[in-house]
């Protein structure tokens, strides 16, 4: 074997990666997207969300003793948490400056944080690969393991189910027509009201899911949401704030991106995804598929 | 999306939040009375240290309200001048033994140099995505910091640069000595109040308030609104880098956590808590914020679950924080509207 093709197969691999991270940060940036197309507010707890998804993850799993059990119960169990939060905290300020729902989700996620290390301790817990889903395969140009693949099997399905949802469903008719319109909705007897709702419910069972696929991948501890955090927004800002597309497109480049400088400078590979959209709001303030106005 | 155009457009703007006495006696007297109060301060808290953090935070909320409680802007990135004033000041006094004076003086100019670059990037982003930027390349400054550890210290944070006196020539003071300390870091906070002083009732005061009030018709005007904003991005720069540049010589030692997205959040959660918007609001809000960590943590670790408990309520119910509400039921009181 020469350099040439031994290369080209640590460049596919690491592609691969970054991929796999990418679509984690997708699930991020689309549960802030969603969330903010629809109730007009930042999440700024979102980071913390997820971490408490992955904590959800492993509680499910200790009882069940099933990934699948937590594949489908953290996110729920948490995104019925967000439906609380939106109901007695985030309504309450409807009407207020959009920066008052921002604040309070940034107290909230002080809660959070506490409110994990007094349930499951300040120390960071381990979260095992499933064992039908650990090992690798060969891909022809190298081995990759499983549970990647699966992560990235996970988000295509829940994107296509999100499509399918919004554009070819009456409810998604709805959804639409509420991110464009609120009060004409309103006008035509629509509970915009339980739409925000929902909408905000699904957006943290998003992130809380993202936890739960990630917890495998990196350490499951209860500082790691104010780090995601900054990941999620950096993903947000270079897509376009409140443009789905441009939360998958974005979230897979910043996840190339980051695992590419892992392998070229590996010193670099914390900085790369922000200084990359530095560079993008540079030349384009409003994010790659954000409309120009709404945030720039 | 339509909340944010109906907030641009609609003729009624938000609340504001500031005090109904901008013009009063006592806003003309606030720089001499907020340096009076803080001349009692450590005299009525447990300690000395205490107090000292007082008045470090107290000016980093005060650097911060010039931004978020009179400009407008929502930053979530103002570690990155707090913790780069208390690096540049270590690294000054460490490394190249400078006199802690001229160490100070380059850490101000440094956090204002970054602020300049960081405000450049971020100004032209609107509202909520402003928040979202300035925490993002925050984050960038802070991992830079962890990367260069040949200069930082990385994760062990930045140590021996002990300095036990202050002054210039036979004029020097034992800052070992903690009520010494404590004067001497209000020397250089009251000094910064009277100059925030100064600005704020200057025409640049004047139409920094405009922009929060109605950015489009400042502009309409004729006001340069991108230059002003990024004025006050960089003044704001200047205050927090050298309330971390005071840190620095309080603790001796720079934490990295003076870069991370805590102590970014401790800005807004002072300014919130006593009073965006209000001059002497921030401090209330530091020793608020500092006495509630003091008596809390002798009971629990998890003191900061109070803390974003407290902070909600705030938002919810007293949006206009401890000192603000205090200033509006003074106004009320005295029949003004």
């Amino acid at each position: 074997m020469d350099w040439g093709s031994l290369d080209l197969e640590l460049i596919a691999m690491q592609l691969f990666s970054g991929v796999a991270l990418g679509a984690v940060f997708v699930m991020l940036a689309l549960g802030l997207s969603i969330i903010f197309g629809m109730l007009g507010i930042v999440n700024f707890a979102h980071g913390n969300v997820f971490m408490v998804g992955a904590y959800a993850g492993v509680f499910v799993m200790e009882r069940t003793g099933s990934f699948w059990a937590a594949l489908l119960l953290g996110p729920l169990l948490v995104g019925a948490l967000g439906l609380l939060v939106e109901r007695f905290l985030i309504r309450p300020l409807a009407g207020r400056p959009p920066d008052d729902a921002l604040l309070l989700t940034f107290g909230l996620g002080y809660v959070l944080v506490e409110g994990v290390r007094i349930l499951f301790g300040s120390d960071g817990l381990p979260f095992a690969t499933p064992e039908e889903l650990s090992g690798v395969v060969d891909l022809g140009v190298g081995f990759f393991p499983i549970f990647r693949i699966f992560v990235i099997g996970v988000v295509a399905l829940v994107l296509v189910a999100l499509w399918v949802g919004l554009e070819r469903t009456k409810v998604g008719l709805i959804v639409r027509a509420g991110a464009r319109d609120p009060e004409i909705l309103r006008v035509l007897g629509v509970d915009i009201e339980r739409l925000w709702l929902w909408v905000f419910g699904l957006g943290i069972a998003l992130a809380a899911l993202g936890g739960v696929l990630a917890a495998p991948m990196r350490s499951v501890n209860p500082e790691m949401g104010n780090v995601v955090l900054g990941e999620a927004f950096a993903v947000t800002v270079i897509g376009g704030m409140g443009s789905l597309l441009g939360s998958v497109v974005a979230g897979l480049l910043a996840g190339i991106v980051v695992s590419m400088t892992a392998l070229l400078a590996p010193e670099m590979a914390s900085i790369a995804m922000f200084a990359f959209m530095a560079l993008v709001l540079l030349v384009r303030p409003q994010g790659l598929f954000g409309k120009p106005g709404l945030g720039a | 999306m339509q909340p944010l155009d109906q907030t641009v457009l609609a003729t009624a703007p938000p609340a504001p939040r500031r005090s109904p006495l901008a013009e009063g006696a006592l806003s003309r007297w606030r720089a001499p009375l907020s340096i009076l109060a803080l001349l009692v301060l450590p005299f009525l808290l447990p300690s000395q240290a205490l107090a000292v953090n007082v008045l470090i935070y107290g000016l980093y909320a005060v650097g911060y309200n010039l931004l978020y409680g009179y400009t407008g802007l929502l930053s979530f990135g103002h570690a990155a001048f707090f913790g780069t004033g208390a690096y540049v000041t270590g690294i000054a006094i460490g490394t190249f033994g400078l006199h802690p004076l001229a160490a100070i003086g380059l850490a101000v100019a440094a956090a204002g140099v970054l602020a300049l670059a960081i405000g450049a990037v971020s100004i032209r982003s609107r509202g909520i995505y402003f928040a979202m930027v300035t925490l993002a390349l925050a984050q960038l400054v802070y991992y830079a910091a962890l990367q260069a550890s040949g200069w930082t210290g990385g994760e062990n944070g930045l140590r021996g640069f002990t300095v036990a006196r202050i002054g210039l020539g036979p004029v020097a003071f034992d800052i070992l000595n903690p009520l010494t300390k404590y004067f001497v870091v209000l020397a250089f906070v009251g000094a910064a109040m009277a100059m925030m002083s100064r600005i704020l009732a200057s025409p640049f005061g004047s139409v920094i308030e405009a922009i929060r009030e109605n950015e489009t018709r400042a502009r309409a005007c004729g006001f340069d609104v991108e230059r002003t904003k990024l004025l006050a991005f960089v003044l704001s720069g200047l205050f927090c880098g050298l309330a971390g540049a005071l840190f620095a010589i309080h603790l001796s030692i720079v934490p990295l956590d003076s870069l991370a997205y805590n102590t970014s959040g401790m800005a807004v959660v002072m300014t919130l808590v006593g009073g965006a918007g209000t001059f002497f609001g921030p401090f209330v809000g530091a020793l608020a914020v500092l006495v509630l960590e003091d008596a809390l943590s002798l009971w629990t670790p998890h003191w900061q679950l109070a803390l974003g408990t407290v902070f909600i309520l705030f938002v919810l119910f007293l949006p206009r924080g401890l000192w603000g509400t205090a200033l509006a039921r003074l106004a009320t009181m005295r029949g003004r509207p």
